[in-house]
């Protein structure tokens, strides 16, 4: 059978098999936490709470009137021991609530709602938002702004995202393998929310285990859904590209998915949105795939938000000696760790240590033209060239070959035979032309 | 150069982390076991000036630092080298009939050829200061590429002469590899046929194909000096038994050697596609206008350089087009320059000169073929 999947794109050696098969464990609960205030796009929290205040597990500790925002808890019982900037995985310092375990755990739940196919619309996507829940594939963008979308566009499709294209990462695979009734939940709920009748779960075929799981109960429980088998391609679990290969759908530039109808929501956020109304339990843990051959023993674990990667490395027997790059997330898009304080956040699906064995230096030559990126490129760019004009700082010309069309997926680099740091130029690009855009805007004031 | 060297966003390896982290008490370093700190005054521990350790190895227990880089953090397997020496790999079939053919000849030139392509490069290394390139593989593909280009019976101060020219003026002048315009090898042989028309097509008919006859000339030659009386077959075409340069006599050696490419996805498979294609097109239409006066399209595939030129000069990656629209309109461009020069021209053969021109529209092409990219609108019409 030929399976359906995007245009260009490339399939990196995909190295699951380090914790493909390891059923997910619960870290046991750290002793101290450290909790950034912003975990999410859009409007920073403010911390509610004070040096020396008592939380409770789930107890709002951050939050913000905003509306593109979500509300952040604590994810332990005890004693807020400080306030302040904290390394952040994503390789800045950033305002930090760090909290030690003391006593009993305590837990304060969410809202209870008895029966959500009867509850308002509008008070389950309350419910989401004070769960402070988020797109947990990655790009943390708040799901209760996802499921609440302007009158004039019509939703006619919900895409749920299992496909996990990133290398090393098998959090979302053992997920949908161990919790698959509550992953269908959060889809019934959310296309409930939405009013969607067409639900498809894209999975990539490289977890045929997470496959058949989910086709088992959708059929069993009766869902409507269908499954969706997708080729191993990178990176198809980017919107944009799972919209082109479950429904043949193009979403037109600097728009968004809901402008053709569709909805994407993925699959560890389904997990997050069954516990929050129908357990009433907020976003406070997540699983995290801890993995590489820079560590002993690679695990899937179920960790709270907050929790020290050092935490990590050490229920999974520590990072071997000779590891050579740390990251969070995949290797295609992850970003390098520089101190194993920070802590896990809502957006972390797997940190992954590495030897040299995998990860190898290179030496860059000259672009010889070869166009292997523009062959691999699944937006049809041109990153060659878009490099080039990003380091002789041609705004005209990055804009005319669309620069921001660039979802940094990281092929071009990956492929490129001279080891051109191509998207890493393309970041720089898309920075300078934001600024000389702001600019012009202002001189124009 | 040397600036992208570097990613840009990475930072610096010798940034102190421990020095933007003053809250030591909380930052415990990940050992196991508490070691003596690192920490101490530089002025103070007086080690005679011992580069310090950088606290961040304490972060795991070796003594390694880890990198800190923007994504992606893996590679795939492919590196520009590579890319030269499957394309040297790939002309090994038309080298060995070449020596078979031509002897020792063949050998000479081609080693000459090669030795003074380094041999350039390296000068053209130590004299701009831009650090030893002679071990990419691009100078020695285009050694090897000139030497295919010549006749057999070329004197070997010419073959170096031409080596020379190739990598300094067709590349080096530019600012090296990927900075070319036109293809070296080629740019070089026209250099030769410039400065030496009569000794660049003297021909030497291979050892068996005449027993006495020394010289002889190429099959396109032959044919438009006697007004198409005189046709090779296309066996003889096929196998190399023609008189010819040096890599273009044997289609089918030249020909395993280019599916090969195309295979390994050394060479977009357009280029030649399209390049070929066209050439059997233009010159099948003028064929069946009139069959007497112009030669059949298998005979202008399968004679002169078309076949060496089509998988191994055309393709060359660094002046081909990088989008697939270019890359058609740059085979069709070669197909119908090459026709016009064979058929019209005042030479028998333009393999040479349609690719160099279509070379020098490659800017343009990459520019005038960019692709849509994923989901772009129809552009909205201008106020």
């Amino acid at each position: 059978m030929k399976l359906s999947t995007f245009k260009k794109g490339l399939h990196p050696e995909d190295y699951k098999y380090f914790s493909q098969d390891k059923a997910i464990e619960t870290l046991p609960l750290p002793d101290d936490v450290y909790i950034p205030l912003q975990q999410h796009i859009g409007a920073p929290c403010e911390a509610l709470v004070q040096k020396g205040d008592k939380v409770k597990t789930g107890q709002v500790i951050a939050n913000t009137g905003a509306y593109v925002s979500a509300p952040v808890h604590s994810s332990i019982t005890g004693v807020v021991k400080d306030i302040q900037k904290y390394y952040h995985p994503l390789g800045m310092r950033a305002t930090m609530i760090h909290i030690q375990r003391e006593g009993e755990e305590e837990w304060e739940l969410l809202e209870k709602i008895d029966d959500w196919k009867w509850a308002p619309k509008e008070k389950l996507i309350e419910v989401i938002r004070d769960a402070g829940i988020v797109g947990l594939g990655g790009a943390t963008f708040p799901t209760h702004v996802k499921l609440n979308p302007p009158e004039d566009k019509a939703i006619d499709s919900f895409i749920l995202n299992g496909v996990e294209c990133e290398p090393y990462l098998t959090a979302d695979d053992r997920l949908m393998i161990e919790e698959a009734d509550k992953i269908l939940l959060g889809m019934a709920i959310m296309m409930h929310i939405l009013d969607v009748k067409k639900g498809y779960i894209g999975i990539e075929n490289n977890k045929p285990k997470a496959i058949s799981m989910m086709q088992k109960r959708v059929v069993e429980l009766g869902y409507p859904f269908q499954v969706v088998p997708l080729k191993v391609k990178y990176p198809q679990g980017a919107e944009k590209m799972l919209i082109y290969s479950v429904l043949k759908k193009k979403v037109p530039y600097s728009k968004l998915p809901m402008d053709v109808g569709v909805v994407v929501n993925n699959v560890a956020t389904a997990y997050a949105v069954a516990e929050a109304i129908v357990e009433s339990k907020p976003l406070v843990q997540r699983v995290i795939t801890v993995t590489g051959d820079g560590v002993t023993e690679p695990k899937n674990l179920m960790a709270r938000l907050g929790t020290p990667f050092k935490n990590l490395f050490e229920a999974c027997g520590n990072v071997k000696d000779d590891v050579h790059r740390i990251f969070m997330g995949g290797p295609m898009m992850g970003m390098t760790q520089y101190h194993l304080e920070s802590p896990v956040v809502k957006g972390s699906s797997g940190i992954v240590a590495v030897t040299e064995n995998l990860v190898e230096e290179v030496t860059t030559f000259p672009c010889i033209r070869c166009g292997a990126c523009v062959r691999t490129c699944p937006m049809n760019l041109m990153p060659l060239r878009l490099s080039k004009f990003a380091q002789e700082k041609h705004m005209d010309n990055l804009n005319e070959f669309g620069v921001m069309n660039c979802i940094e997926c990281g092929s071009c680099a990956y492929v490129c035979p001279a080891n051109i740091p191509l998207v890493q130029w393309i970041k720089v690009g898309k920075l300078r032309l934001r600024e000389s855009n702001a600019k012009k805007a202002k001189e124009k004031e | 150069m040397t600036d992208i060297k570097k990613a840009p966003e990475a930072p610096k390896k010798d940034e102190n982390v421990e020095a933007v982290a003053p809250e030591k008490d909380i930052k415990k370093p990940i050992e196991d076991k508490p070691k003596p700190p690192v920490r101490k005054n530089p002025s103070a521990d007086g080690d005679g000036g011992k580069p310090k350790p950088d606290p961040r190895r304490k972060l795991f227990k070796s003594e390694r630092m880890t990198i800190v880089a923007p994504a992606p953090h893996n590679k795939g397997k492919g590196s520009v080298p590579k890319v030269m020496y499957a394309v040297i790999a790939a002309l090994m079939p038309a080298v060995i009939v070449s020596l078979f053919l031509f002897g020792t000849k063949a050998m000479i030139t081609i080693l000459v050829a090669i030795f003074f392509a380094m041999l350039a490069e390296y000068v053209c290394n130590k004299v701009m200061k831009t650090g030893l390139t002679i071990d990419d593989g691009s100078a020695i593909l285009t050694g090897l590429l000139l030497a295919m280009t010549l006749p057999p019976s070329f004197p070997i101060w010419g073959t170096a002469l031409g080596a020379v020219v190739a990598i300094v003026f067709g590349k080096q002048v530019f600012g090296g590899l990927g900075a070319n315009i036109f293809n070296p090898a080629l740019l070089g042989r026209a250099f030769l046929q410039a400065s030496f028309p009569v000794k660049i097509t003297t021909w030497t008919l291979p050892a068996f194909a005449a027993t006495d006859a020394v010289t002889g000339a190429t099959p396109l030659g032959t044919f438009f000096s006697t007004d198409g009386a005189t046709v090779a077959s296309i066996k003889s075409l096929l196998f190399g038994n023609i008189g010819g340069c040096i890599g273009e006599t044997s289609a089918i050696a030249l020909l395993v050697g280019g599916l090969f490419l195309l295979v390994i996805k050394a060479a977009d498979w357009r280029i030649p596609l399209s390049y070929i294609g066209t050439v059997v097109v233009f010159s099948g239409i003028l064929w069946l206008a009139d069959p007497v006066k112009y030669p059949d399209p298998l005979f202008m595939v399968f004679s002169g350089g078309l076949i060496l030129g089509a998988f191994f000069m055309a393709t060359d990656m660094v002046t081909s087009p990088v989008t697939p629209a270019g890359t058609w309109i740059y085979g069709i461009g070669m197909g119908i320059v090459l026709v016009i020069i064979r058929v019209w021209g005042g030479l028998p053969e333009g393999v040479m000169y349609s690719i160099l021109f279509m070379n020098g529209l490659v800017p343009l092409l990459n520019r005038w073929t960019r692709p849509k990219y994923f989901g772009e609108m129809p552009a909205e019409p201008k106020k």
